[in-house]
């Protein structure tokens, strides 16, 4: 290669600046959607490289369902500390009660749905414009077809038929009152990219990431994490086993792996010679139904 | 590692999602659990063994029609690269999403039915590729296992091609028989087709060379956002954050700030939040000068003695991506990178046949899908290159005032 020339991290990354640059010039009230998780950790840390040597300019934004593990949640604020970023939290819960919706029932009750409610608030008490996410095109196939500037009319709702021509890296962020665009700079990012770029910037991640001893109920060949907010049967064999976490969402919704990876590198092996995808593997909520992916974003779905 | 993004073109019938699917798939890069779920609606759909082209129709309105709407992005690698590809649909209602899928393709994989030979839409695909100056094309000559594999037939269809191909000026022709259906020649070199020595798809995907970067002459970047920190420490800080579009910039540099013109030197440049000696395309930098200049979003910074042209009335083609056609008048936001101005469509001298390459008088409004060739003026002096020399600088998009849709991909001339 020659000396000007970017290996495909960089030139991923190179990427996803110039889009968080974008959004920091073209919209009024941008913020970033934080979940603790490592493809928003990616994020903020290429906000950081983005506006250096400025402070980013726009908070981190977590809708948290109450429902979060708690080292993802000390990790956020750590994180924010470090880099005297403004931090906005709202809860699910709150909104659970302030507009009388129904939890959720069964054994896995997620509120991971309930989250668009909050968000929806969250973006209209702060007057949000733009609002930042980790998605990955390679993550499902509904966001293989969003752009990288998604609109969203007054209620969040995503028309995949409306969408506007992406050309170059020509992006084109008007809107209407009411109206906020979805930002996804690390949409053509893979889950290996993300991982191998973690590994090269040496960027820390919470621990449940890493194998450890955890309790645990084996579910439809799933290890679900035991915690106050599933359901545990009589019925249900609780077993302690050695895991790690591939994603990290909600405990109620994300499922952990079996692994004795306990270094970056160790996990970036296993993950080279893993033969099921991410979401398959972790995300008990996406299941449902082949399209499930695709409602939730018509419906506002980050 | 280096990456390559490429495009894949065919219409409904060409088995362009099967090619792709069988690209992941013999590339093993299809997951356990999306095979299942790919066997389900295979079975579904009572069609026998898997369905290869369900792997990218990711819109439910899609699979239920079984054709692709949008244009859909894909990712794998092998050991030798990282590959993304904008699976994007070819009929003719949709060369607007072909357009978008082919504005950041290094390559076009255009895919011919080996019993219809070099059709319409192969032309069609040919010009967008010409138009937006595509560096590599890959003629896929597809459903050889209908033809039974004959060479003669392989060998007829290239024959027809190369006239288009240079007809059109495409330099970097190459030419693989292949079933997707099957799998021959894609991963795997084919058995049936032993009279062709040349490479698989997938190898020549991972060895061709694409000249990314290439242009290290002509310096261009344009501001994104200042970054002013106003800290105590940083009180005086002010960095120009924007990419290198083209060239490369040093440290020292006589610059010229575009359109204004006014000259400074570059005092200081980050990459990445690093201090760096030098920077190049497409890095994302930061350039302090060292003079006190107002500058803002949307200027260029140009090194002295190699300047782009700084006009206000221009000679585009417009590729139309609008529903509301155009009529010479209209008035439109024009985006070039991170500059926005307020633009008029002076006059539309002519529509190009993009089956045939004619040039067509236009009678009516522009349409959808239609290309043209059109005279624009803007409200202050825009910053370009001609397309052909500088994609990056040579491009831009308008957008309605009103609706605020991105109607138009523009190619300066």
């Amino acid at each position: 290669m020659s000396k000007y020339q970017l290996d495909y991290l960089e030139q991923l990354e190179a990427e996803s600046i110039h889009i968080f640059r974008e959004v920091a010039a073209q919209f009024e009230r941008p913020a970033l959607l934080f979940s603790g998780g490592k493809d928003s950790i990616t994020l903020v840390h290429l906000a950081k490289k983005a506006f250096a040597p400025g402070k980013i300019p726009f908070p981190l934004v977590h809708i948290d369902t109450g429902h979060n593990f708690p080292e993802a949640l000390n990790y956020r604020d750590q994180l924010a500390k470090e880099l005297n970023a403004d931090l906005i939290v709202r809860q699910v819960g709150d909104t659970i009660k302030q507009r009388n919706l129904t939890e959720p029932k069964g054994k896995f009750a997620s509120r991971n749905w309930l989250q668009t409610y909050t968000l929806l608030d969250t973006i209209e008490e702060f007057g949000f414009d733009a609002c930042i996410g980790g998605a990955r095109r390679d993550e499902e196939k509904a966001r293989a077809k969003e752009r990288i500037f998604s609109v969203r009319d007054e209620f969040g709702q995503w028309d995949p038929k409306l969408q506007r021509p992406e050309l170059w890296n020509v992006f084109n962020g008007r809107i209407h009152k009411g109206e906020n665009v979805r930002v996804f700079p690390i949409s053509n990012w893979t889950e290996l990219d993300i991982w191998n770029y973690i590994r090269k910037e040496k960027i820390g991640l919470p621990s449940i990431y890493f194998s450890h001893d955890r309790e645990v109920l084996l579910h439809e060949g799933q290890y679900v994490a035991t915690s106050p907010f599933i359901q545990i049967d009589d019925t249900d064999v609780v077993l302690t086993k050695r895991v790690r976490y591939r994603t990290v969402g909600d405990m109620t919704c994300t499922a952990a792996i079996e692994s004795n990876a306990s270094t970056l590198d160790e996990v970036i092996h296993e993950i080279t010679a893993a033969r099921i995808s991410e979401r398959g593997e972790t995300r008990i909520d996406d299941r449902v139904t082949e399209a499930a992916m695709e409602d939730r974003k018509k419906n506002g779905y980050f | 590692m280096d990456l390559l993004r490429f495009i894949t073109a065919g219409s409904v019938d060409d088995g362009k999602s099967t090619l792709i699917g069988r690209l992941l798939y013999d590339s093993k890069n299809i997951m356990v659990d999306q095979l299942e779920v790919l066997e389900k609606q295979t079975k579904n759909k009572q069609a026998g063994s898997i369905d290869l082209a369900l792997l990218t129709d990711g819109l439910r309105a899609e699979r239920e029609q079984g054709i692709t709407i949008d244009v859909a992005y894909r990712y794998f690698s092998t050991p030798k690269r990282k590959f993304i590809i904008a699976d994007a649909p070819g009929h003719v209602q949709y060369t607007r999403n072909m357009i978008t899928g082919a504005s950041n393709a290094s390559l076009i994989i255009i895919l011919i039915d080996a019993r219809q030979g070099v059709a319409e839409q192969t032309r069609r695909h040919s010009i967008i590729a010409s138009l937006l100056n595509i560096p590599q094309v890959v003629v896929a000559i597809n459903k050889m296992d209908l033809v039974e594999y004959s060479q003669d037939t392989y060998n007829n269809i290239v024959i027809d091609y190369a006239k288009v191909a240079s007809q059109l000026g495409l330099q970097h022709v190459t030419y693989i028989p292949i079933s997707a259906l099957n799998g021959d020649n894609i991963v795997d070199a084919s058995e049936t087709m032993p009279w062709y020595e040349g490479q698989t798809l997938l190898n020549y995907l991972e060895t061709v060379q694409v000249e990314t970067n290439a242009n290290l002459d002509d310096a261009r970047m344009q501001v994104q956002f200042v970054i002013r920190p106003q800290t105590e420490a940083l009180h005086d800080y002010r960095g120009y954050a924007g990419k290198v579009l083209s060239g490369v910039y040093k440290k020292g540099d006589s610059v010229k700030i575009l359109p204004a013109g006014i000259e400074s030197t570059i005092a200081s440049l980050e990459v990445n939040g690093v201090a760096v000696e030098e920077a190049f395309a497409p890095q994302p930098v930061v350039i302090q000068l060292a003079d006190d200049i107002d500058i803002s979003r949307g200027d260029t910074i140009v090194k002295l003695g190699n300047e782009p042209k700084v006009e206000n009335e221009l000679e585009v083609l417009l590729c139309w991506l609008g529903d509301k056609p155009l009529q010479a008048g209209n008035k439109y936001y024009l985006q070039h990178n991170s500059r926005l101005i307020r633009t008029v469509v002076k006059e539309v001298s002519y529509k190009l046949d993009v089956n045939t390459l004619s040039q067509q008088p236009v009678t009516e409004g522009v349409k959808l899908n239609e290309v043209v060739k059109a005279t624009i003026k803007t409200a202050s002096p825009l910053v370009f290159d001609a397309y052909k020399t500088l994609p990056a600088t040579g491009s831009a998009i308008l957008i309605d005032e009103t609706s605020n849709s991105t109607v138009a991909a523009v190619l300066i001339q």
